[in-house]
């Protein structure tokens, strides 16, 4: 039977942007000394949405000023349980205007408004709700009777989940006594821009969140400001390694969430129907734009021939298009670069002599789009095997025995995440305890929670965000 | 009158004592300028080997039960307590200590063995639990070794400093490749041997003698050293850390003190604090239903 889906698109009314966005620097918005912008656009129309001002280094000394007058006179010497209701506070605002907020982000980001409806707005609202009571308990946290807050966090966040990472970022900052400066990612800045709206309207001190927006040149101002006392990134190895060379020898702290290349294992015994959802969500999710997604498929070689013709069935019924349809399972590729950069590494697999498949998928004519994909045939020293795509592109790799999809799962500089299925719980322990990789999704995947901590072993940075575990990184 | 036997200073590699691959060593001398012994000046090859050694050893002394890595750290105390006058008469020539000063400092390096014994199987519960996600998932988190540390042991402190930064390392499961004061090495030798004749695998602890600016960089920017300890370091804690960032190796930067005498070390209860950096968090979900 054919049929198709009416659209269902979710409206757009509840946004009302703005033309041009300011900074938000002490608790006003404020424009950028020299008067620089860039502007940001629908990646699934390639539209303009706004135009936002790009922070020189004199925009990130006042924010870094504002941030530490706040800390020294009012957030520092705050009690506890007053910090938190502030953050409550936040919680509360940002579950009133979630639906704002996830339209405002699949806007801006691509992705479908099914996820920034039903996962990124409330992961947000929850984060903020979890840190609001750690507030007044940091004496509890296992961190010494009287943890003191650092002062300063200047935070970089990357695109792929801005409203998200932001929470991620600020919430724990903020209950722990810490002022931030903030900078969104330069193709996403308009939901930490709306979220510096909620900071007014929960009458949040000024200077306790400050929103510096730009490109890579106000990251690094931001990173390598002498007043920053810690500093906080999520986003590439690359820039990774950069800023910890830059913080070296400093009395700075740095947690980093970086790149992954995390791979699925399925072994033999595995409930094939969920397996095969858990490696679409592993992969899919989010346009594969995920730096925990399972990018490498290891299929135990008895079962490869019944599971792929399953997973190529399956991800021949993912529906492509507008990222503001509620059916939409696969929105737009965020920019232009990174879309560059996905179809660079997977032709580089094609070259290589893997085999590529996608389903026979119509892409809409403007924006940025990429079929899903899968890649056999795979070794473990291709590209594509090795190299984050960051994209909806999977690479299936087979095994034998379980030594053999530890040792391939473990061979990646990167260690942030790892699938494991099997209806065996020995098994699955077994093998969750050789994963060299922070966070192990077991018969699951893509899970996250503000209670469970996440962060990566080896290039995949260092640190921990989310639970009690990521209260560390800003308590001294 | 009898003639005494004189000990050969070598470095300590996967559980062997080999001198330096370079063959080459240099003299070591008491406070007073009184020559002591010929130590092995470690090269980069030696580095390299340590390396090599310790990342070999990593999967078995990882995979042990916290049980029976305490009670190889007992046997460590059991041993060195044996031998504490060899330590202390060591200490009184290389360091200039007063007898007492020198049996203090062999008592508290004994005793912190103990403690990192008894630490073995706690640390996991202390760091590790569950986390009350909001669905229906177990979810757990527990501590695992980070893997293979590069200690820059304290320069002033080479019995009690040594064990204060190395016993924390090994104590959760990494196997470490320790570079001992350079002025005082002899101390980090004799350990060496306690620590081979008391169940330690050869491997988990692997210590060269030498020069730090010429040995440390190839440690530091070495790929399969996953964190730093730089409490020895010195002057060149910086740079390393710079090096050690192109790999994203983890890093312990010297802290207040770090170039102190054996007075710095004596806390009997240091807490978690030289455990935690060379600890990763694994957390583990898994659905629940029927």
């Amino acid at each position: 039977m054919i049929f198709d889906y009416a659209p269902a698109p979710e409206s757009r009314s509840v946004v009302r942007l703005r033309e041009n966005y300011d900074l938000f620097i002490d608790g006003e918005f404020t424009p950028g000394k020299d008067g620089d912008q860039m502007s940001t656009v629908n990646p699934a129309d390639e539209t303009e949405l706004a135009r936002f001002t790009v922070a020189g280094a004199s925009d990130v000394d006042r924010a870094v000023a504002a941030a530490r007058r706040a800390y020294d006179t009012v957030w520092s010497r705050m009690a506890g349980a007053e910090r938190g209701k502030y953050l409550f506070r936040i919680a509360r605002v940002i579950q009133e205007r979630s639906r704002e907020l996830a339209v405002l982000e699949s806007l801006d980001n691509g992705k479908p408004i099914k996820e920034t409806r039903d996962v990124d707005l409330p992961l947000v609202a929850a984060h903020f709700f979890y840190y609001a009571g750690w507030a007044d308990k940091l004496a509890h946290a296992g961190l010494g009777p009287d943890p003191r807050p650092l002062g300063v966090a200047a935070q970089v966040i990357p695109w792929n989940f801005p409203l998200l990472m932001l929470a991620w970022k600020v919430a724990p900052a903020l209950a722990t006594g810490n002022t931030v400066v903030l900078k969104p990612a330069e193709t996403t800045p308009l939901t930490a821009l709306v979220f510096a709206q909620i900071c007014q309207e929960a009458d949040l001190p000024p200077g306790v969140v400050n929103i510096v927006t730009g490109a890579g040149e106000t990251g690094r101002a931001l990173v390598e400001h002498p007043g920053a006392d810690k500093v906080a990134f999520t986003g590439s190895t690359e820039v990774g390694r950069q800023i910890a060379r830059s913080v070296a020898g400093s009395d700075k702290r740095l947690t980093l969430e970086l790149g992954g290349k995390g791979a699925n294992i399925v072994y033999d015994d595995a409930a094939v129907d969920q397996a095969v959802e858990g490696v679409v969500s592993g992969i899919f999710f989010n346009q594969g734009h995920v730096c925990c997604a399972g990018s490498r498929l290891l299929v135990q070689e008895s079962i490869a021939d019944e599971l792929l013709p399953r997973l190529k069935d399956r991800i021949a019924k993912l529906r492509l298009g507008d990222p503001l349809d509620k059916n939409t399972d696969i929105g737009a590729i965020n920019s232009a670069a990174q879309l560059r950069r996905i179809r660079e590494l997977t032709d580089s697999g094609a070259e290589e002599g893997v085999e590529r498949w996608s389903p026979s998928c119509d892409l809409p004519p403007s924006g940025y789009w990429f079929a899903p994909t899968v890649l056999t045939g795979v070794s473990q020293a291709h590209r594509v095997a090795r190299e984050e795509i960051f994209g909806p592109v999977l690479s299936v790799l087979t095994f034998r025995t379980p030594e053999e999809a530890v040792t391939k799962a473990n061979n990646t500089p990167y260690g942030l995440s790892a699938g494991v299925w099997t209806e065996k719980g020995s098994r699955m322990l077994w093998t969750a305890e050789r994963l060299r990789a922070g966070v192990i999704w077991s018969n699951t995947f893509n899970k996250f929670d503000p209670t469970s901590p996440f962060g990566g072993y080896k290039e995949s940075g260092y640190g921990r965000e989310g639970g009690r575990h990521g209260l560390e990184a800003y308590l001294g | 009158m009898r003639l005494a036997v004189r000990k050969t200073y070598k470095l300590y590699l996967g559980g062997a004592f080999p001198r330096s691959e370079s063959g080459r060593c240099y003299p070591v001398t008491s406070s007073d300028g009184e020559h002591l012994a010929n130590a092995s000046l470690a090269s980069r090859k030696d580095a390299r080997d340590a390396v090599m050694a310790a990342r070999k050893a990593f999967g078995g002394w990882s995979s042990r039960t916290a049980y029976n890595r305490g009670q190889i750290l007992y046997r460590v105390a059991e041993v060195l307590e044996g031998r504490r006058d060899q330590f202390a008469a060591g200490a009184e020539r290389a360091q200039g200590l007063s007898r007492a000063a020198a049996d203090q400092a062999v008592s508290a390096a004994i005793d912190r063995w103990v403690y990192y014994a008894g630490w073995t199987d706690k640390i996991a519960q202390v760091l590790g639990g569950a986390n009350p996600v909001s669905g229906p998932y177990y979810n757990h988190s527990a501590p695992e070794p980070t893997g293979v540390v590069a200690v820059f042991a304290p320069r002033n402190a080479p019995l009690l400093g040594l064990t204060c930064v190395l016993a924390p390392v090994i104590a959760s499961g990494n196997t470490a490749v320790v570079v001992a004061s350079e002025r005082a090495p002899l101390a980090a030798v004799d350990l060496a041997e306690v620590l081979a004749t008391s169940d330690v695998p050869g491997g988990v602890v692997n210590l060269l003698t030498g020069r730090v600016p010429e040995i440390g960089p190839h440690l530091a920017s070495h790929a399969d050293v996953n964190a730093l300890d730089l409490t020895g370091a010195g002057a060149m804690a910086a740079e390393f850390e710079k090096v050690a960032a192109a790999t994203l190796t983890r890093v312990l930067r010297p802290g207040p003190g770090a170039d102190g005498g054996e007075d710095v070390w004596l806390d009997p209860d240091p807490g978690t604090a030289r455990m935690t950096p060379f600890l990763e968090t694994k957390t583990v979900w898994h659905p629940i239903g029927v």
